[in-house]
């Protein structure tokens, strides 16, 4: 036992498999000591983008401190000039009769962009000239109010804040080179993978999910390789009339694809009973057949052995045969058909909740519901929020992958012939 | 034929034909019964499942259709009267009886949530395009999966240490994982391809330049989303087969007698096929199940879109009609490969004189 299970982490690919495994496990267990906000708390509306969100209001409130970054004013330029004001000054600047071959609104020709326009706009001009475009008072009005946005970033004009209604109303002053603490200011959050269609923190619900997806994984898994195993051993070791009845029922199984029952008895369930672990249930009581063949055609190959002929020559009960003699010459591959089972239990789960046959619960989530969200709330079309399903898949992804890492280490340490 | 079992052809010849055919004929005996009784076993399960979701269809359908202001009695009236056009008012027995006379004469019944259509007409709409997708998808990638495997299995040294693992990942990524990827990256951003559907909206079908080229457009997506999602799973799978028959005796008893590595790798490959084969009858069997998911995220017009409306609405006549078809589907095509394998596969030929 010890030396199989030294063997077993010698392996490389084993060794990496359970190594992603249990980070993702650790993962589950330690984020919540962390962060402890309910998963399913709604923190906004609808999608927002990753990222850290600061209080508007809060930083108000907070100490001001003057900070004199040099290139601030660009980057305020950059991000209050839209792309149709660069589109505007452009256009006039070329109604002008301004060379403008070497313009355009994206962010690096900023710098030449501007010193054209100072270069070139006057106001006195504008309103005496009226350019090809430019007639009507409502476009060069337009064009005052980019000419104020670029004089009022450049030369730091204090912006006014009232606070307040009537006698009471305080004003402050803010300047283009005050700055808060985001520490200080009272109600900030940071969210790595932004909100979901719900507006809730995705990185949070999908360490929830992922915990769940995992329970539903483990419990399937471990019904679907008892039943299995359970089922095998009976039908391979007593053979006769149990075999045929037993490996009748296999064959329905087999026949009518896994995915099909599931879907037909998850409906007869019914949506209110629908709970993680009749999910759970359901997917393992439906996937046991292909472990209880194999394990079948290993007791038969096994029943006949020396070493079980004696024991049944020396009076053992049935029970201790199957214990002492058969299990431990299949208990690899048990351990192997386990693992698969647990992988795709997870996989049938997401399917499942994909078509809207999910667990049809609000306290928890899953893998396979927060991609029915996705897909339900327009994440991939509409809204093109990456981060509401991608980092699911990923995680999808990333459990198959490590247990089926896990499989193929361990393939490898029991059928020597696919070693290399 | 196969290099391995040359003995059992001689064996075969010196039973002589009589012994064959009469071993034969009790192993199709077995298989058909099977089939038969499973066939069965499948069309119950199939009728009873459904049937036993709480809630009645009924109630929903009237509900849906009648005037807010409408009476007590005039519900009564419509519920009984959708109540008797369903067959709902008779008991189980009669119900059964109905849907076995449903299953015969080709109608399916009708649907609950598209009343008065039947069932066999929007099954109908859909399993054309279901199948053109489906087929040839897999085809393709049974083809490109099981030349990777083989080329992998081949030169081992070079994949095994740098593209197992990543081939390992990218098999690991769920169907629909990768069928939204692709959708995203080359529908949604891109834009090469549409979104949805499998010709443009408001498009009538004809045989105009026009309208194949939009099917064509709106074809490339779900078509490569299963592409890509069977090679992963074939070429492991042809790999280790591969793998395992290269470590074989008759491989290197072959190799003593001084045959060309050329001929060996001709008969390895030709042996590891043939679970491979198995796999590529089950996959088409399960053709309809397997759409289930690239026509759900894709909005593709098939069966499994069909399904996914039928689940959504309750509507237990298409759902049962879609299951039964998936299930005699997948049940035909392990019965034609048990069939097939009764010729082709010596070992099994050999088994029959048991």
């Amino acid at each position: 036992m010890k030396n199989t299970l030294r063997n077993v982490f010698h392996s490389p690919r084993f060794l990496v498999g359970f190594i992603i495994f249990m980070v993702m496990v650790l993962t589950v267990l330690i984020y919540p000591w962390f962060v402890r906000r309910d998963p399913l708390v709604s923190l906004g509306k609808g999608f927002l983008e990753p990222g850290t969100y600061v209080s508007v209001y809060d930083a108000n409130n907070t100490g001001t401190y003057r900070v004199e970054l040099p290139e601030a004013a660009e980057k305020r330029l950059e991000a209050t000039l839209p792309t149709e004001d660069r589109q505007t000054m452009i256009d006039y600047l070329k109604a002008m009769g301004v060379d403008v071959s070497g313009l355009d609104t994206s962010n690096e020709k900023m710098e030449d962009l501007l010193a054209a326009w100072n270069a070139n706009y006057d106001e006195a001009d504008a309103k005496k000239n009226k350019y090809e475009g430019f007639a009507t008072q409502a476009k060069r009005n337009a064009l005052r109010r980019i000419d104020n946005k670029i004089k009022g970033s450049n030369n730091d004009v204090a912006m006014s804040v009232v606070r307040g209604e009537g006698d009471d109303a305080t004003v402050t002053t803010v300047e283009g080179s005050d700055y808060v603490k985001v520490n200080e200011v009272a109600n900030s959050v940071t969210l790595p993978l932004g909100t979901d269609n719900f507006g809730r923190d995705t990185l949070t619900e999908l360490v929830k999910a992922t915990g769940v997806s995992l329970i539903i994984g483990l419990i399937a898994g471990t019904i679907a390789t008892l039943l299995g195993l359970l089922v095998g051993l009976l039908a391979g070791y007593l053979g006769g009339i149990v075999d045929d009845i037993l490996m009748f029922i296999a064959n329905i199984f087999t026949v009518i694809p896994g995915f099909v029952l599931l879907i037909l008895i998850y409906y007869s369930v019914g949506q209110e009973a629908r709970g993680v672990t009749t999910c759970a249930i359901v997917i393992g009581v439906t996937s046991w057949v292909w472990t209880a063949r194999s394990v079948r055609s290993q007791v038969i190959s096994l029943r006949n052995r020396d070493h079980v002929n004696l024991s049944k020559l020396s009076g053992h009960s049935l029970f201790r045969i199957v214990t002492t003699d058969i299990l431990p010459y299949i208990a690899s591959y048990v351990v192997m058909a386990f693992i698969l089972q647990v992988s795709s239990g997870i996989l049938a789960e997401a399917q499942l909740s994909l078509l809207g046959l999910g667990p049809k619960t609000t306290d928890v989530p899953t893998l396979g519901l927060m991609m029915n969200w996705a897909k339900l709330f327009g994440a991939y079309t509409s809204s093109n929020a990456w981060w509401a399903y991608f980092p699911v898949i990923l995680v999808i992804a990333l459990t198959s992958f490590s247990l089926n890492l896990m499989n193929t280490g361990l393939d490898q340490v029991f059928n020597p012939t696919l070693r290399d | 034929m196969i290099l391995p079992e040359a003995g059992h052809g001689r064996f075969s010849v010196e039973r002589g034909h009589s012994t064959m055919t009469k071993g034969m004929r009790k192993y199709f005996k077995k298989k058909i019964f099977w089939f038969v009784i499973t066939l069965i076993a499948a069309v119950i399960l199939n009728f009873i499942l459904p049937r036993l979701m709480p809630g009645d269809p009924v109630n929903a359908i009237v509900g849906k259709n009648i005037s807010p202001n409408a009476t007590q009695e005039q519900i009564q009236e419509q519920i009984a009267f959708y109540k008797h056009q369903f067959g709902l008012d008779k008991d189980l027995f009669g119900q059964f009886w109905d849907f076995i006379k449903n299953v015969f004469n080709g109608t399916f019944g009708v649907s609950y949530s598209q009343y008065p259509r039947t069932v066999a007409d929007i099954i109908g709409g859909g399993i054309w395009w279901t199948i053109a997708l489906q087929l040839p998808a897999i085809l393709v990638g049974w083809l490109l999966g099981n030349l990777l495997g083989a080329l992998a299995a081949y030169k081992r040294s070079f994949y095994d240490k740098a593209l197992m693992p990543v081939s390992l990942f990218f098999s690991a990524i769920p169907a629909f994982g990768a069928a939204v990827i692709l959708l995203v990256v080359f529908a949604v951003n891109l834009k090469w391809a549409p979104v949805n559907g499998a010709y443009t909206t408001g498009m009538i079908p004809s045989f105009s330049w026009n309208f194949i080229s939009s099917v064509i457009a709106h074809y490339q997506l779900p078509f490569w989303s299963i592409v890509i999602i069977s090679i992963g799973g074939q070429a492991v799978g042809m790999r280790s087969m591969s793998i395992y028959e290269l470590n074989a005796d008759y491989v290197k008893y072959a190799r003593f007698l001084g045959i060309k590595d050329k001929k060996i790798v001709r008969y390895v490959f030709r042996n590891a096929m043939l679970p491979q084969v198995t796999g590529l009858a089950m996959s088409i069997g399960a053709m309809v199940g397997g759409a289930l998911v690239a026509e759900t995220i894709f909005s593709y017009p098939g069966l499994g879109m069909s399904m996914y409306n039928a689940i959504t609405t309750s509507d237990y006549p298409v759902i049962s009609a879609t299951t039964l078809i998936i299930t005699i589907m997948v049940l035909l095509a392990s019965f034609l490969l048990d069939i097939i394998y009764a010729f082709i596969d010596p070992r099994v030929k050999a088994a029959q004189f048991d």
